[in-house]
């Protein structure tokens, strides 16, 4: 009992024998435990920040302190994060932004008229002027507005009604808040969501999270990564014995497969959903990026639209996007939004109210978006320097997304699809079969393997293919583009010759 | 009350998905919102017969079931009354007054000069090179952008939070508990204190039936409570502070709770506010120990919300951490008792709530646990690192010396005693009014005053389909502009009824807010004696 400093009156009540072998024991079980624990959350996989890039960390733990390594730095090419990769922000948005957290400089001649417009504008609409103060749930209503503005602008005129805009934490809160929506029933009528292989995993870690059925309906990686509609109809057809299939997922452009959907696909997705009674949840945060000529960006939104009846008025979409990715690559700032369209006009106050147990959105990653929907216009004073810096970051992934595809293409047994759009390449590699025992010996997936070698070895840090799901025997990894160009050189040759040794050796 | 009461009872029924009728009698809730909107839409004919795939009664149930009274129907009124307001429609007052949130810059506090220097210079790094920037504030930022990802707020941290910034934190607590060890990798940063609120009870919520999970919450409680162990289908376990004791909490009717609670579920978690969030209590270093003391033997997580730790007023009251009094307490408890504690940029003198910054220290996880959480926060990728460097500077002040030292305490010891005089203010004139009582506001930022309702307004309220104090505060609000939390949105005992308002707003316009608040209950008394 020494040592336990307890009030006087709690001596009395305390459970003496429990206690003594507690003593004796030392440290009792915990309360929270791997077996005690949310098996939901326990099932949760995230590759794109998991075992790979836990290693890394360590890794340049290890050189920081000085341990010797066949490489200087380690290269996160893992994750789209742009300005990890010396990307430079765009001026324009960092000026709104700093206007509006430090409103003093609104009197510094060092800022560029527009910028305060835009920032005073800002205030104005938020609670006591101040960026400190909580907006409203559904995100500041100005904000909201240049949203459906902007997307009216992009859609050629389409409508877009600012009350179905709500501003989130970047887009995956909001593509979890929607999926949290739609998951319901027990047994067979679980609902069951349909998404693309290889996908994104934030989709398979909310589907494990909310305990939802898995549909996946695999891209084709023969013809750059397209998305088929008898593949959906096959997935779709297979889920019905065991699920209620009731979402059909899409990422155009695709992540991490890079493709970008021709007008006609989206159509046919859009007729197969409304057929088959879906609501589509259209990814588009890669829409600025795309890079090959022939292809374009088509909101899921804007074809909806122009299909015209019965599809316009009634196909229930909720399309999303972010201020992380495109030209801006403001990832830390966690802005982004959702446009839903044709929902239900008590669930559209169900997910305000669900969203206002969160309170708000960060208030700066709505100024983001506010800019990147909101930009500087001909005649205004930073309008010229905008476009300047926007082009030069998407001429420049355009020229890294073909370097990509064309180093990698070089080197026998590897093959990647064109980068059309998006940030990644997500080559497959072929891997001898004295590497896959090996691997198996392991209990690794294979590119698991090889990825961790190539970690070790070169200081790369790229998510094997198993994370994203891939076709069985297939190997593939993603790789982000964005390290500037000279460094992306050097560690595609690296890759390049790194898989070449790996290949002799394990053959 | 009634909440509690449903749900025992159908959990003893054997009926565990939620009836739809979980919002009958507390006023119009979100869900007879809803059941009246979807009402409307099926009387409306359906172009081809075809149905919606997402409606009210298709959605996920346990969205549905959440309820969140801070921003719930009577902010959706205000928000009504605001706009009628605007297009000339004439009321017996000019505004609306938003004392539902604690809200303070909205109030017209002023941000704290320093913070959002910081904040500024780690945006527009240009700007370290202006004169204008005192050299204090540009080493902080010089330092947190030398810890992001290519020196820029844009990249992704690190899913726990920035590194240099977590070792801040754990610094800042050390201090803080007079030495007690603190450990960076305890250290979390989340989105604002809810979100690692919700994390750390999703992680914990497990088992089916009588096994399911049970978190034991104060009554009245802060409703972010309820909506996520609504939201995660755990058993919401209530334990009443004692109005009687100046919203005491006392560890029998913990145990009382407990006990009663375990006939149909796992009590696993036991939450606590304080300083008191609507209730204002500040507890006792004894209450701490007693309370720790009950985890440690019943075998519960601690969770306790510290968010309004800098919000302390009388002078005969002091914030204890449950860190620091679990350490004082010896290893027994130090080594065992597993806790997280919450802290935000929110609230105390900083009121930054629109950057949703916020940190959490874990204690005595298992290390497999600390794993899973890293995992569960990395698919969210991160805490929006403008909030993060926010959090820094709380945590990390400018210290005596350094050129902002004076003007940062100045500007902090402005809100902090203003804080206190509106608190006593608040509590002097509620208790002036007669059918009002107010407990001493010793710490947070809400009243919570008992309002005596007449029988005759409670049946009115009834004959709307309204809880009392619903019915209450909507009188209020269309007679005044005044908009306040009804206290059946945190939980009362049963026939007391309560309201929640910030005691943000200035002096002098809270001093009219709160005459007018007198005013409106004497009519309301007169009105339906």
């Amino acid at each position: 009992m020494k040592g336990l400093n307890l009030p006087r009156t709690l001596m009395g009540t305390m459970a003496n024998k429990n206690m003594k072998q507690q003593v004796m024991n030392g440290i009792r079980d915990k309360v929270l435990t791997l077996d005690t624990m949310n098996q939901s959350v326990k099932n949760i996989e995230y590759a794109v920040r998991g075992p790979i890039l836990l290693r890394a960390m360590e890794l340049e733990r290890e050189l920081q302190q000085g341990v010797k390594k066949p490489f200087t730095e380690i290269i996160r090419a893992n994750i789209g994060d742009a300005q990890a990769m010396g990307q430079k922000p765009i001026t324009f948005m960092r000026q709104v932004l700093a206007l509006c957290q430090y409103p003093d400089l609104l009197s510094s001649p060092s800022f560029p008229e527009d910028a305060k417009k835009r920032a005073m504008r800002i205030l104005q609409a938020c609670g006591g002027h101040s960026s400190g103060s909580y907006s409203a749930s559904a995100g500041i209503q100005t904000i909201r507005e240049n949203v459906a503005r902007y997307i009216e602008h992009r859609d050629r005129g389409i409508a877009s009604d600012p009350e179905n805009i709500f501003l989130s934490t970047g887009a995956s809160s909001a593509i979890m808040a929607v999926l949290n929506l739609l998951v319901s029933g027990k047994g067979k009528n679980r609902t069951g969501v349909m998404i693309p292989i290889p996908q994104y995993p934030l989709y398979s870690a909310t589907l494990a999270e909310f305990d939802a059925v898995q549909i996946n309906y695999c891209l084709n990686e023969e013809h750059q990564w397209g998305l088929d509609v008898a593949e959906l109809q096959r997935a779709l057809g297979q889920a019905k014995a065991h699920c209620q299939p009731r979402v059909l997922c899409v990422i155009n452009p695709g992540n991490p497969t890079g493709q970008v959907l021709s007008r006609e696909n989206i159509e046919a997705v859009i007729r197969f959903a409304y057929e088959e009674h879906l609501f589509l949840m259209a990814d588009e945060v890669y829409q600025d990026n795309i890079y090959a000529e022939a292809s374009q960006f088509h909101s899921f939104k804007k074809v909806l639209m122009e299909m015209g009846p019965p599809y316009a008025q009634q196909l229930e979409l909720a399309s999303f996007h972010s201020c992380s990715k495109g030209y801006m690559g403001e990832c830390g700032f966690r802005g982004g939004y959702t446009e839903v369209v044709n929902m239900d006009p008590a669930v559209k106050q169900q997910m305000l109210k669900f969203q206002s147990v969160r309170l708000c959105p960060p208030v700066p990653g709505q100024i983001l978006i506010d800019i990147v929907t909101n930009p500087p216009q001909p005649g205004e004073p930073s309008y010229q320097q905008f476009q300047q810096e926007k082009k030069a970051v998407l001429a420049g992934l355009a020229e890294k997304a073909q370097l990509t595809e064309k180093i990698l293409n070089k080197q026998p047994g590897i093959q990647c699809n064109p980068v059309q759009g998006a940030m990644y390449s997500f080559p497959r590699i072929q891997l001898p079969p004295k590497a896959l025992q090996r691997a198996k010996e392991l209990g690794q997936p294979a590119d698991m393997f090889f990825c961790k070698q190539l970690l070790e070895e070169t200081g790369i840090c790229v998510v094997p293919g198993s994370g994203f799901g891939q076709k069985e025997g297939t190997y593939h990894f993603r790789m982000t583009i964005l390290p500037p160009l000279e460094k992306l050189k050097i560690l595609l040759e690296k890759l390049s010759q790194f898989y070449a040794k790996f290949t002799q050796e394990y053959s | 009350m009634q909440r509690a009461a449903g749900l025992v009872l159908g959990l003893r029924a054997g009926c565990c998905p939620r009836s739809p009728s979980w919002g009958r009698g507390r006023g119009r809730s979100w869900s007879s919102a809803a059941a009246e909107a979807s009402a409307v839409l099926k009387l409306r004919p359906e172009k081809n017969g075809r149905q919606r795939i997402l409606t009210p009664e298709s959605m996920n149930p346990l969205v549905k079931a959440v309820e969140y009274a801070v921003r719930g129907p009577i902010l959706l009124k205000a928000g009504e009354i605001e706009m009628e307001l605007q297009r000339g429609i004439k009321k017996p007052f000019t505004e609306v007054i938003k004392a539902n949130i604690g809200d303070a810059h909205a109030m017209g506090q002023q941000p704290i000069t320093f913070l959002r220097q910081v904040v500024a210079l780690c945006t527009y790094p240009n700007l370290l090179d202006s004169p204008s920037f005192p050299e204090d504030a540009k080493n902080r930022a010089r330092r947190i952008l030398k810890a992001c990802g290519g020196n820029s707020l844009g990249a992704y941290s690190a899913s726990q939070g920035v590194n240099c910034i977590r070792e801040d934190v754990a610094a800042y607590i050390e201090r803080r508990d007079g030495g007690v060890p603190a450990d960076p990798d305890n250290i979390y940063l989340t989105t604002g204190a809810s979100d690692g609120i919700s994390t750390i009870l999703k992680i914990l919520v497990s088992g089916g039936g009588k096994s399911r999970t049970g978190v034991l919450i104060p009554i009245p409680q802060y409703p972010l409570y309820s909506a996520v162990i609504s939201e995660l289908d755990a058993i919401q376990v209530n334990y009443y502070l004692d109005e009687e004791n100046c919203w005491a909490l006392d560890v029998n009717e913990l145990r009382r709770a407990v006990t009663e609670a375990k006939e149909y579920c796992n009590p696993k978690v036991l939450c606590i506010i304080n300083p008191g969030n609507p209730t204002g209590q500040v507890q006792s270093r004894k209450c701490i120990e007693e309370v720790i003391h009950f985890a440690w033997e019943e075998k519960l997580f601690l969770l306790a919300d510290e968010v309004y730790q800098d919000n302390v007023y009388p002078k005969d009251c002091q914030f204890h951490s449950f860190k620091k009094v679990l350490y004082e307490m010896g290893p027994e408890y130090s080594s065992n008792v597993e806790l997280a504690s919450f802290h935000s940029t929110s609230k105390g003198y900083m009121g930054e709530c629109g950057y949703r910054g916020g940190y959490m220290e874990v204690i005595n996880l298992h290390p497999e646990i600390k794993g899973q959480l890293v995992k569960m926060l990395s698919v969210r990728l991160c805490p929006p690192v403008s909030g993060q460097a926010a959090m820094d500077i709380v945590v990390n002040p400018p210290v005596p010396g350094e050129e902002s030292f004076e003007q940062f305490n100045r500007e902090k010891e402005f809100v902090l005693s203003n804080l206190a005089k509106k608190a006593k203010l608040t509590e002097d004139l509620f208790n002036q009014v007669p059918g009002i009582h107010c407990n001493p506001l010793q710490g947070a930022m809400y009243a919570f005053p008992r309002i005596f309702i007449p029988t005759k307004a409670i049946e009115t309220a009834k004959a709307h389909k309204m809880a009392p104090d619903m019915f209450y505060c909507m009188k209020l609000l269309e007679e005044t502009g005044i908009c306040v939390v009804p206290g059946s949105g945190f939980g009362q005992r049963e026939g007391t009824y309560h309201l929640r308002m910030t005691i943000l707003p200035p002096v002098e316009k809270l001093k009219i807010v709160l005459e007018k608040v007198k005013d409106f209950h004497i009519k309301f008394l007169e009105k339906y004696a």
